[in-house]
């Protein structure tokens, strides 16, 4: 570790300007905060969180649409860490405590299950291309959903046409790789390497990011060969785009990113719960999801700010009583500081 | 979210498989991985198989029992 770390500082010291590169993947941000990686860097090399955690992602009319179902009597099943993001109408763990049926799952299997016993439950989906295959694979089998899955790359596009950031390279997401290959990633024109999810992994990372930039060259490298495939995983991909079409997403931070979304195909329209619930849905007032709050979530996600510049960060906003998803998720910029800080 | 787990499959019977993540064994969804056999190592994300991988890189992951690897 030492020796990749010398070779990193030695090649920082011949750029001789300020780098600026994006870690996009919660995973990702977790190791570097555990091993102290963003203090190791030279000082011209920054280190900085992008929009990796889809917890982190999703909007708040969202979390509301679907806090509203779970009030209004119907079942929900999601993974354990959407239970406590909050929105106006409080979180699924809230609701739960209000004697709705919230169930927290590991696998969209004991979904399937859940749904043996309780008939209209409805799974709150979310992920990028890693998870969205999966809930493919259950609406296939009958299970109704809520579909907030999105796209990953349409993202990180965006963060380069909003240019609020200079993004000198990206670490790019292990296991959303493992499914889309390296391929699409070619379509940006940035230094990008995707990355494991060892210390190691992620140092060398860096390091073949930064001879890239000294190189002057803006391709994109695979360091983790031992699980990401150049074609990536094609039947996982043929599930997902045999049951959702590409749609437009709301994403907290962005606002709407076109073409980032999942949405059910007609053909499964029985199994999307935006339609089999649209009267629930309809009387929902959405004008509160949208009032903005002093939670700097949306500006942490694009990498504008830190944690610690937001002004509830340790304040009022903390692991036990979180008031963004910053800070529910694991994965959650906030939650991965106040952790590690 | 994007966590996933290596583990060897022990035993199959259609598009399930018995995977033991050292030590622990847990029933994984292989519909993703169409390909795999017995006896081949697999990572796991939130109950199925995503990708193949190889013997040797499988056991220096579990050697380090780290989660995501």
């Amino acid at each position: 570790m030492k020796m990749i770390i010398e070779e990193i500082n030695k090649i920082a010291e011949k750029i001789k300007r300020d780098i600026s590169l994006m870690e996009v993947c919660g995973t990702h941000t977790e190791v570097i905060a555990r091993h102290g990686l963003r203090e190791l860097m030279p000082k011209n090399v920054k280190l900085t969180t992008g929009p990796g955690c889809p917890v982190c992602v999703t909007s708040q009319e969202d979390i509301d649409a679907i806090v509203n179902l779970a009030l209004s009597g119907i079942p929900i099943a999601t993974y354990g860490d959407m239970m406590r993001v909050p929105g106006y109408y409080g979180s699924l763990d809230q609701a739960r405590e209000k004697g709705s049926l919230v169930f927290s799952v590991y696998s969209i299997e004991d979904a399937l299950k859940l749904q043996k016993n309780y008939t209209n439950l409805v799974f709150f989906g979310l992920g990028f291309e890693t998870t969205a295959p999966m809930t493919a694979y259950a609406i296939k089998k009958g299970l109704t959903v809520y579909s907030i899955h999105k796209l990953f790359l349409p993202a990180m596009q965006a963060l380069l046409k909003i240019g609020e950031l200079k993004i000198d390279g990206f670490l790019c997401p292990g296991h959303v790789s493992t499914i889309i290959g390296v391929e699409p990633y070619k379509s940006m024109k940035v230094s990008q390497v995707i990355a494991g999810f060892e210390v190691e992994d992620i140092l060398v990372a860096i390091y073949m990011l930064l001879k890239q930039i000294f190189d002057n060259k803006t391709i994109v490298e695979n360091e983790y060969l031992r699980l990401v495939k150049k074609q990536g995983n094609p039947k996982a991909r043929r599930e997902i785009f045999d049951v959702f079409d590409i749609t437009d997403g709301n994403w907290r931070g962005f606002g709407v990113i076109p073409q980032s979304g999942l949405e059910i195909k007609n053909k499964y329209k029985k199994f999307n719960a935006k339609i089999k619930y649209k009267k629930i849905l309809d009387q929902v007032d959405f004008s509160f999801s949208r009032k903005l709050t002093s939670c700097k979530c949306g500006e942490i996600i694009r990498g504008l700010k830190s944690p610690q510049e937001c002004p509830l960060f340790k304040k009022v906003c903390t692991s036990e009583n979180p008031i963004g998803p910053c800070m529910v998720s694991m994965e959650g910029a906030c939650n991965v500081k106040y952790r590690y800080n | 979210m994007c966590l996933a787990f290596p583990g060897k499959i022990i035993s199959i019977n259609k598009n399930s498989a018995m995977v033991d993540f050292n030590g622990i064994k847990k029933e994984i969804n292989i519909s993703l991985t169409p390909d795999v056999k017995k006896n081949d190592y697999v990572v796991v994300h939130t109950g199925f198989a995503i990708q193949k991988m190889g013997k040797q890189d499988a056991k220096e992951a579990l050697k380090l029992s780290s989660p995501s690897f």
